[in-house]
């Protein structure tokens, strides 16, 4: 299985899942030790352009996934919330995020605004910058979210001592369209095919770009997309699914291929959400941060974490659905998330007015049993295929 | 049980905010248009120079949290597809609006407009996504960003005083087919100020050795003008004055606050206390307080609808500016260091004992970060610190013995430091 860029399948599965396993993040500490400099963001989705075009890496922080035993993280949360802030505060206190140059939090929800807070009570010396996301959709809200990307980008390069050109910023915000159209196509392969291209080894190889510069991700991906479409893969007897709700914290990969094994091959889903965000390339005519402003504020995708002025969450659903042939909707969220647990009722209802069976999962990102989702999973995959067959 | 006893500020605080509820159920008949929104950050005096009726969804369901309803109205809303693990708040309001929209002994109208405005939870935007979509109402959106850096700067005022000026008023003027009358606003400023001087000296009160008020249980049926619809009326005003007078003369006899079951007796405990309460088991939980001699000198939640205490007032001069600074500076849009150094303030300014953070399940803008602010104020204040654990209108996470036994836990500590 040898692509045009000299590297198997097995290579590239293999590096992605080493990256995985590096839940210490030693890879940030061997960046740091290289003389680079490296900027944390948290989910669900910041600019990492701003942090590409000064030269330093941006690593997606996506908590500490089962391979962390949380220890000290518990203790500066109370009990029903999810689990990524205390993983992330987890690595903190053991000194895994010690090469973070800067840690930028979006306003994702309010768990996330008040690690802003933690962190600062934590390490005052340590600096974190909170990116409050435009709620609006109109001239205001990008003229506010404009005025914070000009500090985003003085702080990145305080930090960094960088000097940021308008073509730096131009150069990053192209490797990301690239790994936007490389996502789409990989994305589109496999509502084609879900065979050649399985959810939970696009996922692994999505997720290297939590840890990878934007450059030599897109090229992983390049890499990945030439071999899952020249790699024959059996066709499976499986149910075709969305899967939506898993935006910010991840659930782990033993969840996704629970999913597989269970007969469910998803079809599309918003793993990683923040490493694509918008469906369409951002202008690269514009002036970058008003490109960047006004790409949020006109082309975000309807994520839960987005106030849903139009009422259109529901029916995008249903279009995305449609759109990927999915035979239903796993809707799936992470536990005590009040961001994507407060859309289900609207989604389900959604959902079965158009006549498209849907299951409720929940997970953390350390879930080590997946029994019950098996179960869950596997009953839905039966019901949909027998449908289909009755169909 | 015998019957709830109450003092007089209690009293008239019942009577006022019942008399608005009968003014809002009214409101359809009588040609006023009804409109939704939040406690934090409201902008009651603007909603008032328009004429209409304000309506804010999380009084509707601590209420009947308080009645006991909140159980049925949440059932009801996870029947419709609500998980378990979310704002109760939210559940109760969608709950009660699936059933049939039955508030507290009152109708609650319908809602003409949503006024959204998103000051310190980012829960109150998924809150009104579901409400436009049962009311299938309009939304005006206001926007209030975050303190994370602990300041509130020029770029986040143009922005909230843009949004009322571009997007808040004009719907107002389209849901009343009224000119917005900026002369209108400054008075009602002008009153609210009033209703604020004489507010915050009953907060200061509890300086006071005994405490005449309870700045916690006894606080949230005070704040009940100045946080909601009446803020910003001559009523209010009214209200306040008469209440820091009977506050002062109970100050003079040396009394402490009256509480459900009676005056309260020797104050041996004066406490701090943060986040919101149990609203489905508030009797109970204030005579635990009570029982034991605690009384509480500062708390957090007072300061939900408004700072006033650190000196904030609404400026007829600065109108929309002021209404702006009122909404950034809510205690749900502080950053974590600057409630841990308000509360630390209040440790020290109210002589308090200990502190307790009453951390509940359903909110996450209070909760996160509550453990490392306990443990905080009690290394920074030297005081000890309490967690208590239990939700706001979902009485399946309230245990009286659980609370019980942490809180006696907590107030041998103090004595036995006493003695040490
Ligand atoms: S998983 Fe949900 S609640 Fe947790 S940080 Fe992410 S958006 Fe917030
Ligand atoms: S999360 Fe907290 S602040 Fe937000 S609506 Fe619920 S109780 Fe209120």
């Amino acid at each position: 299985m040898q692509c045009r860029y000299a590297v198997t399948l097995d290579e590239i599965v293999a590096r992605a899942e080493a990256l995985y396993a590096d839940t210490e993040l030693r890879t940030l500490a061997r960046w740091k030790e290289g003389g680079g400099r490296v900027v944390g963001v948290a989910p669900a989705y910041v600019p990492s352009e701003i942090v590409d075009a000064a030269g330093a890496l941006p690593a997606h922080l996506v908590g500490g996934g089962p391979g962390l035993d949380v220890v000290q993280g518990d203790a500066f949360f109370q009990s029903a919330i999810c689990h990524l802030p205390r993983s992330l505060v987890d690595l903190g206190v053991r000194g895994a995020l010690d090469a973070l140059d800067l840690l930028v939090v979006p306003s994702t929800c309010d768990v996330l605004r008040n690690l802003t807070g933690v962190w600062r009570l934590l390490w005052p010396d340590r600096p974190v910058f909170f990116l409050d996301l435009p709620q609006r959709t109109d001239a205001e809200g990008v003229a506010f979210y404009r005025e914070q990307l000009a500090r985003l980008l003085a702080e990145v390069a305080r930090v960094t001592g960088a000097t940021v050109s308008t073509d730096d910023l131009r150069r990053a915000i192209g490797v990301a369209n690239q790994r936007r159209m490389l996502l789409g196509e990989l994305g589109e392969l496999r509502i084609a095919e879900p065979a050649h291209v399985p959810a939970s080894e696009l996922h692994l190889v999505v997720r290297a770009g939590a840890l990878l510069p934007p450059r030599e991700h897109v090229e992983m991906l390049e890499s990945y997309l030439h071999v899952c479409r020249t790699t024959p893969r059996p066709r499976l007897d499986v149910a075709r699914v969305l899967l939506r709700g898993a935006f910010c914290e991840q659930p782990p990969i033993g969840f996704l291929r629970t999913l597989e094994r269970a007969g469910c091959a998803v079809v599309d889903d918003d793993l990683l959400l923040g490493l694509r965000w918008f469906g369409r390339p951002v202008d690269m005519v514009d002036e970058p941060l008003d490109a960047l402003a006004v790409a949020y504020v006109c082309q975000s995708p309807p994520a839960s974490c987005r106030y849903d002025r139009a009422g259109d969450r529901p029916a995008a659903l249903v279009d995305a659905a449609r759109a990927s042939r999915a035979q239903g909707v796993l809707l799936a969220a992470p536990s005590f998330c009040d961001m994507a647990l407060l859309d289900r009722p609207a989604l389900l209802q959604a959902l079965e007015s158009a006549g498209i069976p849907s299951v409720q999962l929940q997970y953390a990102e350390n879930s080590a049993d997946f029994g019950a989702v098996r179960e869950q999973a596997g009953t839905f995959a039966d019901a949909l295929r027998l449908w289909q067959d009755l169909a | 049980m015998t019957p709830v006893q109450k003092d007089e500020g209690m009293v008239r605080q019942k009577a006022m905010l019942q008399a608005h509820a009968e003014r809002a159920a009214r409101a359809r008949d009588e040609g006023r248009k009804v409109v939704y929104t939040f406690v934090p950050g409201n902008l009651v005096e603007l909603l008032l120079s328009f004429d209409v009726e304000p309506v804010y969804p999380e009084i509707t369901a601590l209420q009947s949290g308080m009645r006991r309803a909140s159980d049925r109205y949440i059932r009801e809303a996870e029947r419709a597809g609500h998980a378990e693990d979310v704002c109760s708040y939210v559940k109760c309001d969608v709950g009660m609006a699936l059933a049939g929209d039955v508030g507290p002994g009152k109708t609650v109208p319908a809602p003409d407009l949503l006024l959204l405005s998103g000051t310190g939870c980012a829960t109150f935007y998924k809150w009104f996504e579901s409400l436009a979509g049962i009311w299938r109402a309009p939304v005006a959106l206001l926007q209030v960003p975050y303190q994370a850096d602990g300041a509130v700067t020029d770029e986040m005022r143009r922005y909230v005083v843009a949004q009322i000026r571009d997007d808040v008023i004009p719907a107002l003027e389209r849901l009343t087919g009224r000119r917005f009358d900026i002369d209108r606003l400054r008075e009602h400023l002008r009153l609210s100020a009033r209703a604020e001087d004489a507010y915050s000296a009953v907060v200061e009160s509890a300086r006071r050795r005994p405490s005449p008020i309870d700045a916690y249980f006894g606080m949230v049926f005070y704040v009940g003008p100045i946080f909601t619809a009446l803020r910003g009326t001559l009523e209010a005003v009214e209200y306040y004055e008469r209440l820091r007078a009977e506050v002062e003369t109970r100050a003079r006899a040396g009394l402490g606050p009256v509480t459900p079951d009676g005056p309260m007796g020797e104050q041996r405990f004066r406490l701090v206390v943060e986040g919101p309460p149990c609203w489905t088991a508030f009797r109970d939980l204030w005579k635990l307080f009570s029982d034991a001699g605690a009384v509480v000198v500062a708390s957090t939640y007072s300061k939900v609808g408004g700072l006033y205490d650190t000196g904030f007032r609404h400026d007829p001069d600065r109108p929309l500016e002021s209404l702006a600074d009122y909404c950034l500076g809510c205690y749900t849009n502080l950053s974590l260091p600057q409630r841990l150094a308000l509360v630390e303030r209040y440790v020290r300014d109210y002589e308090a004992d200990g502190f307790v953070v009453h951390s509940v399940k359903s909110c996450k803008a209070f909760g996160v970060g509550q453990p490392l602010l306990l443990r905080e104020v009690e290394r920074r204040a030297g005081v000890p610190g309490c967690f208590l654990e239990s939700d706001l209108v979902d009485s399946r996470y309230f245990s009286h013995a659980n609370v019980r036994n942490r809180l006696e836990s907590f107030l041998q500590a103090i004595d036995m430091r006493r003695k040490a």
